[in-house]
């Protein structure tokens, strides 16, 4: 019996990320664009696609909706002519690239165009799984605090765009832009942020006009 | 909970490794855990005995490298932890850049039975 240490070196991640590439290079071969939706349980996720969707009047537009139960944001979109499908992940914190995969075998893809897949509400664990996406974007509501970026520093690090939603409510929970903005600079030089409102529907054609130039 | 996969995940990288090299037995796994991957390592290690009974790697020794996440200066060409709130250079003040330190996942070597 003897002992004998053999080298690995091998990224936990490997798998999923290898799916994940496989789902978005088969995406792009129809001409879907797809938008990983994350942020905290009410941050404003499915009002946001929403909004964006009423701005980009000519996009042929898919939403896969991931909750952990109940189909409520699916009937939502369903009620406004949206070809949505629904997954539920029964307790799991986030989205991986085989649930997508398994998924998509249920959507049509009839003409290219945007895919939102809506993540499970959460600002932790979404950030560090892949699922075939060419961009994320981080929902952020001026309730949850100016102090976000500092306490979940991966998912703004990791964002393509970020949008700061019921920016209306700002003045009323003492939100301090210069400390949320300096947080993100902190971890994402580049990124666009986008203060939103989804009462009014105030920000949204500047995202959907960004989101349009990024997808083609 | 999201402990789980991933732990199937490193029973399956230790287990494929281990017969590659014709090993009866894993006896330890070593993981690099970054302090941003997300995981944690008590976590790992629960699932961990419940995954790997009955595998080749049931009774192995999780052994858990933690890795402290730096920022990046530029300016002074210094690597620095973080405090809380901020994540200024301690030199010079202005913010700098996170990096992949402290991101880690992987599993490092394992040591093996033949």
């Amino acid at each position: 019996m003897s002992g004998k240490e053999i080298e690995v070196v091998q990224n936990i991640y490997d798998e999923n990320d290898k799916i994940a590439l496989e789902t978005k290079a088969s995406l792009e071969e129809l001409g879907i664009f797809v938008v990983n939706v994350m942020g905290a349980p009410g941050a404003g996720k499915t009002s946001s696609i929403i909004n964006i969707i009423r701005n980009l009047p000519e996009e042929k537009i898919y939403v896969i909706e991931g909750d952990i139960e109940s189909d409520l944001d699916t009937v939502k979109l369903k009620d406004l002519g949206i070809n949505t499908i629904q997954i539920n992940t029964g307790g799991a914190c986030h989205l991986d690239a085989p649930t997508i995969k398994n998924a998509l075998q249920n959507l049509e893809f009839s003409q290219p165009g945007i895919l939102f897949i809506e993540n499970i509400g959460n600002l932790v664990c979404p950030a560090e799984f892949q699922i075939g996406e060419h961009i994320k974007m981080l929902i952020c509501s001026a309730a949850e605090g100016s102090d976000k970026p500092y306490k979940y520093p991966l998912a703004f690090e990791k964002a393509d765009v970020i949008l700061l939603t019921k920016c209306d409510l700002k003045e009323y929970v003492d939100f301090n832009d210069d400390f949320f903005l300096k947080g993100i600079r902190g971890l994402n030089k580049s990124v666009p942020v986008f203060e939103v409102n989804a009462k009014t529907g105030q920000g949204f054609s500047a995202v959907a006009e960004w989101l349009k130039h990024k997808s083609h | 909970m999201h402990e789980y996969p991933i732990t199937e995940q490193i029973v399956k990288i230790a287990s494929d490794k281990a017969k590659e090299n014709n090993a009866r037995k894993v006896t330890r796994i070593a993981l690099v855990v970054g302090e941003y991957s997300g995981f944690i390592g008590e976590s790992i290690q629960m699932y961990f005995d419940i995954i790997s009974k009955g595998t080749i790697c049931e009774g192995a020794f999780l052994e858990i490298e933690k890795i402290k996440a730096k920022w990046y200066c530029p300016a002074c060409d210094i690597y620095y932890l973080r405090q809380p709130f901020s994540f200024a250079c301690p030199q010079c003040g202005k913010d700098g850049e996170p990096t992949s330190i402290g991101k880690e996942f992987y599993v490092k070597n394992i040591e093996v039975e033949t």
